[in-house]
């Protein structure tokens, strides 16, 4: 049902490395979740709409007033890579 | 000392000793103990304690030791969600539920075990192990909050904090024989709580009594502007607390003893209807006819939220990291070797029910079958004023039975997860044993309408003694 490339493709874009030799495995276990979600396609949907969460609530606005934020040497207490202040990633292209 | 008191017997102990005694026989237990309840047991506890005695015991829950889940974030305090990928991660800030705990005096013995990223039914995925059941260390303890339900049916905490995005509380409160509540969507913040499946997860308490529940929920239930989804309420959950039940009229759904349900939870939980009948209250069976369809809806809703809610963990700003050339490779490295196998799954479909070509046919598709689920209850409850069901079609399982069969764990949320599609309040206690192996009993109520459910619960047990019995020691 979710073929092998398919698995690979999800990998890249959910960024999890996911290698060759895994792909088949992966491939076959998640088939058999999707088969068992299959099963919502005998449920007549026509004109219901979708419910996102059960909340009653709809926009929630505040005041736009200025607070203090969390120290910045606390934002990077859990990173050993930082610099001036930034978290250091390494580059994107 | 013996670990199993409720709160009004710790508070008894504190009177006659202090509360820095009873931390400190909780941090002895903990340490002695084999069923790998707690991932972190916070050194500053006794310390803590000696100060609130110092202070003289103000607050509703002064000196009153807590264990608390993974995944709620204490500030100083490391919370992982039992995942390698936030190994040394350590919260600059408290949830909004801990601020509430430690305004009233509470103490934190520590953080729970629990399946990774609350992705589990067993708290098998953990990648500290597995926490074992105290009834029966060869069996689970249930999940994904295991460790919390473990440590207070092992006297390892008298009460205990988890999270329920489709039964996290309720399953493994029913595998360990204790009381564990989902509450309301809405009704406590969850600031501060590791999001896994934001539109279906809330924080609930665990205890070994209701009157334990309705205490933990005066402190942590209320509004909160930090969590857009939270809902003013009024409610005094300590008024709930009333014997009697002449005026319930309880739905029973017949959906939720279908195939596959141990006879002997089922005839516990008629045996507990039977019981709610002698004391007044009315029954019916009544239909929740899309039940069959909401473990699927909600895997897919759960698992798409989660594959947006983890993109966090990319090993930027905190916890495991795996180099790589450019920032992809880094990212992917650091997801593919920090997540475990479950929650690499999950994220997986996730994706897959997200993506182009298959949007509508998953993930559209079960937020409509979530209004059907949702529609269900709200017809069953104008009718009725609760339901009762099995929390779990069946008792605790062996341990690695299940672990290599995703789908096999997630279909013993059958009778959990459509109350999570609903948002509608259900709390779990026990009612029986089978084997020497606890029994649940799931009270289902309206939306804000915890009062009812804890009322049936605690009416429940001032007529019998389930609760009462506790496991051989364990520790």
């Amino acid at each position: 049902m979710i073929t092998k490339e398919e698995v690979e493709h999800m990998g890249w874009l959910a960024r999890i490395e996911i290698h060759e030799s895994e792909a088949q495995a992966y491939a076959k276990k998640l088939s058999s979740v999707l088969d068992y979600f299959s099963q919502l396609a005998e449920v007549d949907t026509e004109n219901v709409s979708p419910t996102y969460h059960v909340a009653d609530i709809v926009n929630v606005f505040r005041e736009d007033v200025v607070r203090p934020s969390m120290p910045q040497e606390e934002v990077l207490a859990n990173t050993e890579k930082k610099q001036e202040g930034n978290f250091l990633a390494p580059r994107i292209m | 000392m013996s670990g199993w008191a409720n709160i009004s017997q710790v508070k008894e102990k504190i009177t006659q000793g202090s509360a820095e005694d009873i931390t400190t026989s909780y941090l002895k237990r903990i340490k002695k103990s084999k069923i790998n309840a707690y991932t972190t047991v916070w050194e500053g506890a006794a310390e803590k304690a000696r100060e609130i005695d110092e202070q003289g015991h103000n607050g509703s829950l002064a000196g009153i030791p807590i264990a608390i889940k993974d995944n709620i974030s204490t500030k100083g305090i490391s919370t992982t969600c039992s995942s390698k990928i936030l190994q040394g991660y350590v919260p600059p800030y408290d949830a909004h539920v801990i601020e509430r705990l430690k305004d009233a005096g509470a103490i934190i013995l520590g953080k729970t075990n629990m399946d990774e990223f609350a992705m589990g039914t067993s708290t098998e995925s953990s990648c500290y192990g597995p926490t074992l059941n105290p009834w029966d260390m060869e069996r689970v303890s249930g999940g994904s909050s295991g460790g919390s339900a473990a440590a207070v049916a092992a006297g390892e905490a008298p009460i205990a904090l988890g999270s329920d995005t489709g039964g996290s509380v309720r399953c493994p409160a029913a595998f360990c024989g204790v009381v564990g509540l989902k509450p309301t969507y809405g009704t406590i913040s969850r600031y501060g709580l590791i999001s896994y499946a934001s539109s279906l997860e809330q924080i609930g308490p665990l205890a070994t009594c209701v009157a334990d529940i309705a205490a933990l929920m005066d402190v942590i239930g209320g509004y909160d502007a930090r969590d857009s989804t939270s809902v003013k309420t009024e409610t005094v959950y300590k008024d709930a607390l009333v014997d009697n039940v002449s005026d319930l009229k309880i739905g029973v759904p017949a959906e939720y003893f279908g195939a596959g349900i141990d006879p002997a939870v089922e005839s516990a939980v008629w045996d507990a209807i039977q019981l709610f009948e002698e004391l007044g209250a009315s029954w019916e069976q009544v239909s929740l006819p899309h039940t069959p369809y909401a473990l699927a809806a909600c895997y897919i809703i759960a698992m798409s939220e989660a594959s947006s809610n983890l993109a966090r963990f990319d090993g930027t700003r905190y916890g495991y990291r795996k180099e790589g050339e450019n920032w992809h490779v880094m990212a992917s490295r650091t997801r593919a070797e920090g997540f475990g196998a479950e929650v690499k799954r999950r994220i997986l479909l996730g994706t897959y029910a997200l993506s182009a070509g298959y949007h509508d046919k998953y993930y559209l598709k079960a937020l409509r079958v979530r209004t059907l689920v949702k529609r269900d209850f709200d017809l069953a409850l104008k009718e009725f004023d609760c339901l009762m069901t099995p929390t779990m079609p069946v008792p605790a399982f062996k341990l690695g039975e299940k672990v290599d069969d995703p789908l096999a764990l997630y279909l013993a949320d059958v009778n959990t997860v459509p109350i999570n599609l609903a948002g509608v309040p259900s709390i779990s206690l026990p009612c029986g044993y089978t084997d020497g192996l606890p029994i649940g009993l799931q009270i289902i109520g309206k939306h804000f309408d915890e009062a009812t459910v804890l009322r049936a619960a605690y009416s429940f047990e001032q007529n019998t003694e389930h609760h009462t019995r506790r496991p051989v020691e364990v520790v």
